[in-house]
């Protein structure tokens, strides 16, 4: 037994309606006609599918492999044919559509082969431990579903002091962990010792609200078989949310998770008796996550726990437990506090549906509130909640959509357990606004991110076309001063050139020059002549060099001559 | 008298150096208050507030040659936050810059494009990929939903869809105002 508990601040005692699916032993729900596997079923990244259409499957085999850090991947919950992979409705509050594998069992029900690690677990590394935990596809089974496997990883200079198996499953009417515990305690205990191993854990408490006798008595007469003196059992007192994470870290230790933190971050790692009962399955029978206890009750003909395999229809689920579809008014996912109201009912169960609650507008605590009257500032919302936030401030900026307002009133923090809803006179949604507000500043931050990348693009874009002009402006004057240097360069060759041709036609004239010169001199057949020849030669050389001396006087004698002659 | 005179005035004289040197030492860039403006704009650089863009838009908001309310993909939440910012108070959205409507991008009809790349250069934040005479694509992603590339294609292949609400997108609706009962 532990020695003290501490209370945290707020919190509600609400009708707990947990007798009603407690009396039956748990059943094993029958193989359904098809079942439906969402890629999503956990926080993080879908899972990317393995399998073709028309595939035969046995029974734990991966049909879908992790796809990133914060992923885990999804098996096959029995023997069977892929018959289709697409969008599917999947359990979500919008009644949106998501990727499913679509199996057909063969009612053969035939398993892979599996390698259990039952002896030999002590000598595995915590590494080896996280590895065989994430491929088997285990996340927390509490509701968040986050992948178990990180949270056993605290990184190598953290130290887990405590670890706290939560079976204190604090909502009213949900009672698949109670069953758990009273049926199958061994299987906690031996997968707390799993994980206590992984982490090294020195202190091992598991928590279980004291409106649980049975389970408490059962968990007891367990732990005397393991006779371990490093775990306790702490009953804590039923008060709603109790069982919701940081505040049972608060009632068992008197520490409080840091905000934006994790309880990690503290040495404390909080884990479902459901994920600790699948750690022990995962590595004592090497089995996958397949199936879960879900609670099916509320306005329903048989209201029981059944162990449901993963993707059954709920509508299967609600014939089994003597549940008709068509009077069914509301169908809640999860508990009446924190549970989503669902708008059909072939959906799928996932690995985080915990409890299939049915309202056929029997019971009144069920039924949607119908007279929400304005806010009379009573300060009861303040009183209940559990993480001492101002309700009422946040009711009225996420109303006036003051958001920056709401968020300084640490909106973020709140975790939407619904105990100021509950306590409101004035029957507000308090919660809803809450949601709508938290959901807006996402949307503005998204935006804003995205206008962001819009703007480096755009001021690249007007960047880039400066840059192309300047670029063309560089190339033009380059081309520019190109071409005024080859006109240049032309010119002078074209002086060269005609310097050459003018002394080439100079050389030439001075040949010819020579030439005459060499003629003048020398005249050529002049031996043997007779006396006769030589006179007329004297007189022509005579007239010659009279010419030389006056050319015109013998030329415009010529031209006299010529003119007497024509006239 | 004399030292009085003296003392006020050599303090002056040092005040005024130490001004003089954290005005220069401390002188902010640009206009503070355009960028704070532009920040608040959506960047689709559309041109429905009659301004080449965002930032030309934010200048002018901040010489006060524009209205705050000129800005249609902004729509009533950018008017309430450049409202804030400014101290002025909230008006509703010109009708004769356009109306508010929902998200949208644009989709290239690929077997229509004739590679003609007008709508590339059209384009304000280079969100359209292809090349002459090869076929061309938006990048879904990166698209403002501005509709500039629509009115210079040649063969109107483009068109606008709206964004589709994912499950990445959804969020819970503001809860209904229920009517006071009759007193």
């Amino acid at each position: 037994m532990i020695s003290k508990l501490f209370n945290f601040r707020g919190g509600v005692h609400v009708p707990q309606y947990k007798e009603i699916s407690t009396q039956q032993p748990v059943r094993n729900a029958k193989i359904p006609s098809k079942l439906v596997l969402p890629l999503s079923q956990h926080i993080g990244t879908a899972a990317k599918p393995l399998v073709k259409i028309g595939q035969q499957v046995l029974k734990g085999e991966k049909i879908a492999t992790a796809d990133g850090y914060v992923s885990t991947p999804i098996h096959a919950p029995t023997s069977g044919v892929i018959e289709d992979i697409g969008d599917y409705p999947i359990p979500h509050p919008s009644g949106m559509s998501a990727q499913c594998i679509v199996l057909k069992p063969d009612d053969e029900d035939k398993w892979a082969e599996l390698v259990s690690h039952a002896k030999d677990y002590s000598e595995l590394n915590p590494s080896q431990l996280r590895n065989l935990i994430r491929s088997a596809g285990i996340v927390g089974l509490g509701g968040a579903g986050f992948p178990t496997f990180i949270k056993h990883n605290p990184g190598p200079d953290r130290v887990i002091d405590t670890l706290i198996i939560n079976g204190s499953e604090c909502e009213p009417y949900i009672t698949c962990d109670d069953m758990l515990m009273q049926e199958k305690p061994e299987e906690i205990i031996c997968g707390l010792l799993i994980i206590q191993h992984a982490l090294q854990a020195k202190r091992c408490v598991i928590a279980i609200e004291d409106n649980k006798p049975n389970a408490i008595a059962s968990i007891k007469n367990a732990l005397q078989k393991f006779a371990n003196d490093k775990i306790e059992i702490a009953e804590i007192p039923t008060l709603y949310p109790a069982g919701s994470e940081k505040q049972l870290i608060y009632t068992v230790t008197g520490k409080e998770v840091p905000q934006d933190g994790l309880p990690m971050h503290i040495g404390i790692v909080c884990q479902n008796v459901g994920t600790t009962a699948a750690v022990y399955r995962a590595i004592n029978h090497g089995e996958p996550l397949i199936s879960r206890y879900v609670t099916v009750t509320g306005d329903i003909g048989q209201p029981q726990n059944l162990e449901v395999l993963v993707g059954t229809p709920i509508d299967e689920l609600i014939e089994q437990c003597g549940g008709s579809n068509t009077n069914i008014k509301r169908l809640i996912i999860g508990g009446p506090m924190m549970g989503f109201a669902m708008h059909q009912l072939d959906l799928p169960v996932i690995k985080t549906t915990n409890c299939v609650l049915v309202d056929a507008g029997q019971s009144k605590d069920l039924q949607a509130r119908q007279h929400i009257m304005p806010c009379i500032r009573c300060g009861s919302c303040a009183d209940a909640c559990p993480i001492n936030l101002l309700p009422q401030q946040l009711y009225w900026y996420s109303k006036s959509q003051e958001f920056e307002k709401a968020q300084e009133y640490n909106l973020f923090d709140c975790i939407e357990c619904g105990c100021c809803d509950y306590v409101c006179p004035s029957q507000i949604p308090l919660v809803q606004y809450y949601r709508f507000a938290k959901g807006e500043i996402w949307k503005r931050e998204l935006e804003t991110q995205k206008s962001d990348i819009a703007r480096q693009r755009h001021e690249f874009h007007q960047f880039r076309i400066e840059r192309e002009k300047a670029e063309k402006a560089e190339k033009h004057r380059q081309k520019k001063a190109a071409l005024a240097n080859n006109k240049k360069t032309e010119e002078t060759k074209d002086e060269k050139k005609v310097d050459q041709k003018q002394a080439a036609i100079l050389a030439a004239m001075e040949r010819v020059k020579k030439k005459k010169a060499q003629s003048d001199v020398a005249p050529k057949n002049v031996e043997n002549l007779s006396e006769q020849q030589k006179q007329l030669i004297e007189e022509v050389d005579q007239r010659r060099a009279k010419q030389r001396q006056n050319p015109e006087q013998t030329t415009n004698t010529a031209n006299k001559a010529e003119e007497e002659k024509s006239q | 008298m004399f030292s009085a005179i003296l003392v006020l005035g050599l303090m002056a004289a040092l005040f005024g150096l130490i001004l003089g040197f954290t005005a220069i030492r401390f002188k902010v860039e640009g206009d503070p208050l355009v960028e704070q403006i532009d920040n608040l704009l959506p960047q689709t650089q559309c041109g429905q507030c009659g301004y080449p863009g965002c930032k030309p838009y934010a200048q002018a908001i901040a010489n006060n040659e524009a209205d705050i309310n000129q800005c249609p993909p902004g729509g009533e939440t950018t008017i309430v936050a450049l409202a804030d910012l400014l101290d002025r108070e909230p008006m509703p959205l010109n009708p004769e810059n356009g109306e508010e409507s929902g998200k949208t991008v644009v989709y290239i009809d690929e077997q229509t494009c004739i590679g003609c790349t007008l709508c590339i250069q059209a384009c304000p934040i280079d969100a359209i990929v292809g090349a002459a005479k090869q076929m061309h694509t938006v990048i879904k992603d990166e698209c403002t939903g501005c509709d500039l590339c629509i009115p210079p294609c040649p063969v109107d292949c483009i068109h606008v869809i709206p964004v589709e609400e994912s499950l990445e997108t959804w969020q819970w609706d503001k809860p209904e105002e229920l009517p006071r009962p009759a007193q």
